[in-house]
């Protein structure tokens, strides 16, 4: 009977994941007249390739420092190593990602792939924030919740009501509060501000597109966990709390000693869900900014799919694919580690 | 004394409804204005936003986008695309997952728990990362029709179905909760020679009700709601489903209001759906975490 099951799994989840592992070391396409090669680990080297370069700043004949116009010193062009220089054969083909200077030389910090790399590390950035905000913040409102008040089921059932909206629909609505020009966000803070808040483009400016796709994710999930904070309240039998009463401890104190301490197994859960979820970051993305302005909203996932299937590029999107699996499966190791029951 | 402590116990309760009806408000408000503009013509509907009009229905109010959405694209087929995909989804999830729990708890076999701890496995390999590599597989799968034997599931209704009936959190829901159910009832049905079929129909399934409820809600919500594979797997629009037919809105003359009626046309029967059978909705995901 478990047939049909086991079946289906094997063909629709383990079969996809044995072949993005294999699929990575190869040059496939969707459609392609030339069968598909083994090339060993070039997807991931053109992914993932980075080097760096100390350079000295250039010293004209006297050995004084070169200067350009505002007084800084100058660098040689990065051209003359990263394009077939035969003396850096590793670094043909890079990119300047970013640099940073140390006394007076300069070090560039040189990436195969720099798109990918702001991906990663914007992906990353989205998790770091969204997991602690998004568990905390539920955490908030179960507490809130978990009063005994008249029509308390209104509320939570109102708190809940963003996760049954598709996360589609979400980032559309949602792109009517930042719109930059009659947005919802912007009339606000020129209400609150008196009219002198000057109006943000807040999907279309580089500093505020992440941050303002966070704000949104988090909106949309937090019931979830809310729900699932609260069944674990539910689990802590009542006497405890009876006894602190008794006890007199402090809201604080009730909270410390008697709440947190039963909610350890829903905390490790919630954050495993939520970390495993959010480095799937995909349709906002799609929906809000395709990956822009200047790749600031790029992710691990919309990378994969504007390879696998934007450009066909099967190997590259399976590489990224296998990339992330690797970053969430060590993650949650991480995790699992840091929350182990202490003995 | 006590007339003090009373007025300070209201408010106390004072503070919290605001505090509570703050909050609600932030969960509403972005609802409440798809809602309010889908009935309003795209100036005024721009305009609107720049005071609590927004979240108003004032000023020309009509159905005109509702009329013109339907113009613009086959939203019928569109919704009718996502019935047909979620139901069949959804049943055959129940059917699958539950008939292989029930070989894991009560069945004893060869390789039973090395299996089930696979697919428990499979719980931490985000779909995201299956998507590439089962597009390719989609692309070159056989299917016996109609039309004898061909290969490539693209543009199918099996596309967007098949995949997604063997899940692994249904199954780990089916079987944490069977192992719960009283075991003399089976070995009572097997001393009376009832075969393991007629044990999972007869005595199991009747048993079944609330957590039969809780994969359906689940499997429900993330079905009607994705979006990534369909939009891989479907170019054409006869099996496009609702979330994929958004396109159509944002190609030629992108028309605000006719947006807000088609977001409003697919996400407010869900919200309905949510509201009657709120409880089950809450339960079903409570219960998700209770172990973990």
């Amino acid at each position: 009977m478990a047939g049909p099951a086991i079946f289906l799994i094997a063909l629709f989840v383990i079969v996809p994941f044995i072949f993005a592992i294999g699929l990575s070391f190869t040059n496939q396409r969707l459609v392609s007249p030339n069968p598909a090669q083994f090339v060993g680990v070039d997807n991931y080297q053109q992914l993932l390739g980075v080097a760096t370069l100390t350079l000295d700043p250039v010293r004209d004949a006297a050995g004084a420092l070169v200067r350009d116009e505002a007084g800084a010193a100058t660098y040689p062009a990065l051209r003359g190593y990263t394009r077939k220089n035969p003396d850096y054969p590793g670094l043909d083909g890079m990119r300047e990602w970013f640099s940073f200077t140390l006394g007076e030389a300069r070090t560039f910090v040189l990436a195969k792939d720099v798109v990918f790399m702001t991906a990663i590390l914007n992906t990353v950035v989205f998790v770091l924030i969204v997991a602690p905000a998004q568990g905390g913040l539920a955490l908030l409102l179960a507490l809130l919740i978990n009063q005994k008040l008249r029509g308390i089921n209104l509320f939570r059932a109102i708190y809940f009501m963003p996760v049954v909206v598709s996360i589609v629909v979400v980032s559309l609505l949602w792109r009517f509060i930042y719109d930059g020009n009659s947005g919802l966000l912007n009339n606000l803070l020129a209400f609150l501000s008196f009219g002198t808040f000057r109006p943000v483009d807040w999907l279309g400016t580089k500093e505020t597109a992440l941050g303002a796709i966070i704000v949104m994710s988090i909106w949309q999930a937090v019931g979830f966990h809310m729900v699932i904070w609260l069944s674990g309240l539910q689990t802590i039998s009542p006497t405890l709390y009876e006894a602190s009463a008794i006890e007199g401890a402090s809201k604080w104190q009730t909270f410390r000693y008697v709440t947190w301490p039963g909610l350890r197994n829903t905390a490790v859960l919630i954050l495993i869900v939520i970390t495993m979820q959010a480095f799937g970051l995909f349709s906002q993305i799609d929906v809000m900014t395709r990956g822009g302005p200047l790749d600031s909203t790029q992710t691990i996932v919309f990378q994969a799919v504007q390879r696998g299937y934007g450009k066909q590029d099967i190997s590259g999107g399976s590489t990224i694919s296998v990339i992330l699996f690797a970053i969430v499966l060590s993650i949650s190791l991480i995790q699992r580690w840091l929350t182990r029951e202490k003995r | 004394m006590a007339m003090i402590s009373g007025d300070t116990h209201r408010l106390r309760l004072i503070v919290r409804y605001t505090i509570l009806g703050l909050i609600a408000v932030m969960f509403v408000f972005p609802l409440v204005f798809m809602i309010v503009s889908s009935f309003k013509p795209d100036l005024q509907l721009l305009t609107d936003t720049g005071s609590l009009r927004a979240f108003l229905p004032v000023g020309d109010i009509s159905v005109n986008n509702y009329l013109a959405a339907f113009r613009r694209a086959p939203v019928g087929l569109f919704i009718f695309n996502s019935v047909v995909v979620t139901g069949v989804t959804v049943v055959l999830s129940l059917l699958v997952c539950s008939a292989a729990a029930f070989a894991f708890v009560f069945v004893e076999w060869r390789g039973r728990d090395l299996i089930l701890t696979i697919i428990l496995a499979t719980l931490i390999v985000p779909f995201e990362t299956i998507a590439i590599p089962l597009l390719l597989l989609a692309s070159k799968l056989p299917w016996i029709g109609a039309e004898g034997l061909t290969f490539g599931w693209l543009n199918s209704y099996r596309v967007q179905i098949v995949p997604f009936v063997a899940d692994g959190l249904a199954i780990f829901l089916f079987v944490q909760y069977f192992k719960d159910l009283p075991g003399e009832l089976i070995e009572a049905a097997r001393v009376e020679g009832a075969s393991w079929g007629q044990i999972y129909r007869k005595v199991v399934m009747p048993l079944a009700g609330p957590v039969l409820a809780t994969v359906a809600i689940l499997k429900f919500l993330a079905m009607y709601n994705q979006y990534l594979w369909p939009l891989m797997v479907v170019q054409e629009e006869t099996y496009r489903p609702v979330m994929v037919g958004l396109q159509y809105f944002f190609q030629l003359n992108r028309a605000w209001g006719e947006i807000m009626a088609y977001l409003s046309l697919i996400t407010v029967p869900v919200l309905v759906f949510y509201l009657v059978l709120q409880r089950a909705f809450i339960a079903s995901i409570a219960s998700t975490g209770v172990k973990g």
